[in-house]
């Protein structure tokens, strides 16, 4: 429980998480940050390293399908939970619904902020719940595009939304 | 990487309370996006952390037997905006926490971190001042309820004893009952700023008179202040134009506005008396009542 750290010993830690499906146990540093983990040493370089402060948005990663900022998130709090990154989307080579929407819409310039806008826009699509076009921008302020191409990102996440809904219509569960 | 020394990740109250009686060195953390975003710019500099994140029940909102809301310390402001006590009687709080940073920062950040970091900026605040609330807090000794407002000791500043840990946020039944309430935050942008100035408002309206108002604002001084003069004034009198006019020219007494590199003295000033006319308007309305001249 106490994890201490004497001179020059660095504490560490073993990590049990589900990452896109798959169970990972891996020793870490207490001192890193789950953005940290997810990059140097599991190599899911989708999750991109932006601010380190959380005010960008690019290292969003889905927690318990929860977004949150991966580089204000210590590596050892991901205990027992399961992450998805940009990685865990797409099955076989084929796109979700969520990240074809973003195709269709041309809603990806450079792409750095990509991952962490489809990852916020899949977390609203699972919620199952419906969003005005405020609160889908609402949903999306925690990401900075650096390209500035919002008014695109917002109509792929409301044609994502869009047509989750007409699927959810066509088949009920 | 973090610079941090050693992290504690208790898993009972009990046991947070005695490693903080025997190490008052340790920084509590709760959600992070404070003092995680600290060490990044390079302070706190081999600080041990004291995590609480695995303390089960300790993010819980409860309606208590007394009629009092107790939202529990490590409760994340997404879950405070969604939660359905907090949208059916304490709404003006719900407001306040989704006025906090951007989605992801509130799927993480806790009220109790955002409280005990001692912003005066913080959102949620300026609010639970209004709403009166009170504060649980607890040592490996005992427990103590405080009013928020002997919470505050100066900027940056609260006044926890060593040891001592944020458990609850008390809404008592007064606080929030047939009360009106808004939040206004006026900040350069919609989401992830930081307000220039806070304001919030709850009050009860009878026969359109106000049987009650409370004004909490935050960024106004160095600590979220109450307006006691405007609150006083509006007892009993009718809802007119002209009494909220006057209401926000009075909310001005408690404020110690600063000139800083997000706004000037003046300007802060000037705010104040304009959004507090605003959400007094605006609550009054909630509350049943009309101020239309």
């Amino acid at each position: 429980m106490l994890t201490k750290n004497a001179a020059g010993v660095k504490a560490r830690k073993r990590l049990c998480m589900t990452v896109n499906g798959r169970a990972v146990e891996i020793e870490i540093d207490i001192r890193e940050s789950l953005l940290d983990v997810l990059r140097d040493r599991l190599q899911f370089t989708g999750v991109k390293q932006g601010c380190s402060v959380g005010e960008c948005g690019a290292c969003t990663v889905l927690l318990d399908g929860t977004p949150v900022n991966s580089c204000i998130y210590l590596a050892a709090w991901a205990h027992g939970k399961t992450v998805v990154t940009i990685e865990g989307l797409a099955q076989d080579g084929k796109l979700t619904p969520v990240q074809e929407a973003f195709v269709d819409e041309g809603a990806i310039q450079c792409g750095f902020c990509t991952p962490g806008v489809v990852l916020s826009t899949t977390a609203m699509v699972d919620s199952g719940k419906c969003f005005t076009h405020d609160e889908v921008r609402r949903e999306l302020s925690g990401h900075l595009c650096r390209c500035t191409g919002y008014q695109k990102i917002v109509d792929a996440a409301e044609r994502a939304l869009r047509e989750a809904e007409i699927a959810a219509d066509e088949h009920p569960v | 990487m973090f610079d941090i020394c050693e992290l504690c990740e208790p898993e009972t109250l009990a046991e947070a309370k005695a490693i903080f009686r025997a190490n008052p060195e340790l920084k509590v953390i709760a959600g992070g996006t404070d003092v995680l975003i600290r060490m990044q710019h390079g302070n706190l500099a081999g600080a041990g952390l004291l995590s609480l994140r695995n303390i089960p029940h300790l993010d819980e909102i409860q309606l208590l037997a007394d009629g009092t809301i107790s939202v529990g310390a490590m409760a994340p402001f997404t879950r405070i905006f969604e939660h359905e006590l907090i949208r059916k009687h304490v709404p003006v709080l719900g407001e306040a926490s989704v006025s906090m940073g951007g989605p992801q920062v509130r799927n993480v950040a806790t009220i109790g971190g955002n409280l005990c970091n001692g912003a005066v900026s913080a959102d949620s605040a300026s609010t639970l001042f209004a709403l009166d609330a009170l504060l649980k807090l607890e040592t490996a000794e005992g427990e103590r309820i405080i009013p928020m407002r002997d919470f505050y000791a100066g900027p940056g500043k609260v006044n926890l004893l060593p040891g001592e840990l944020l458990v609850a946020i008390l809404i008592p039944r007064e606080g929030y009952e047939g009360m009106g309430g808004h939040y206004i935050k006026f900040a350069p942008r919609k989401a992830m700023d930081i307000a220039t100035l806070g304001v919030a408002v709850v009050c009860k309206i009878r026969e359109n008179r106000f049987v009650e108002l409370r004004i909490g604002l935050g960024v106004a001084a160095p600590v979220p202040v109450r307006c006691f003069e405007a609150e006083a004034y509006a007892k009993g009198r009718e809802v007119t134009w002209e009494c909220v006019q006057e209401i926000a020219r009075l909310a001005l007494k408690p404020a110690k506005a600063r000139s800083s590199w997000r706004a000037s003295k003046d300007y802060r000033e000037h705010l104040i008396e304009v959004l507090a006319q605003r959400a007094v308007a605006e609550a009054v309305k909630r509350g049943g009542g009309c101020c239309a001249d």
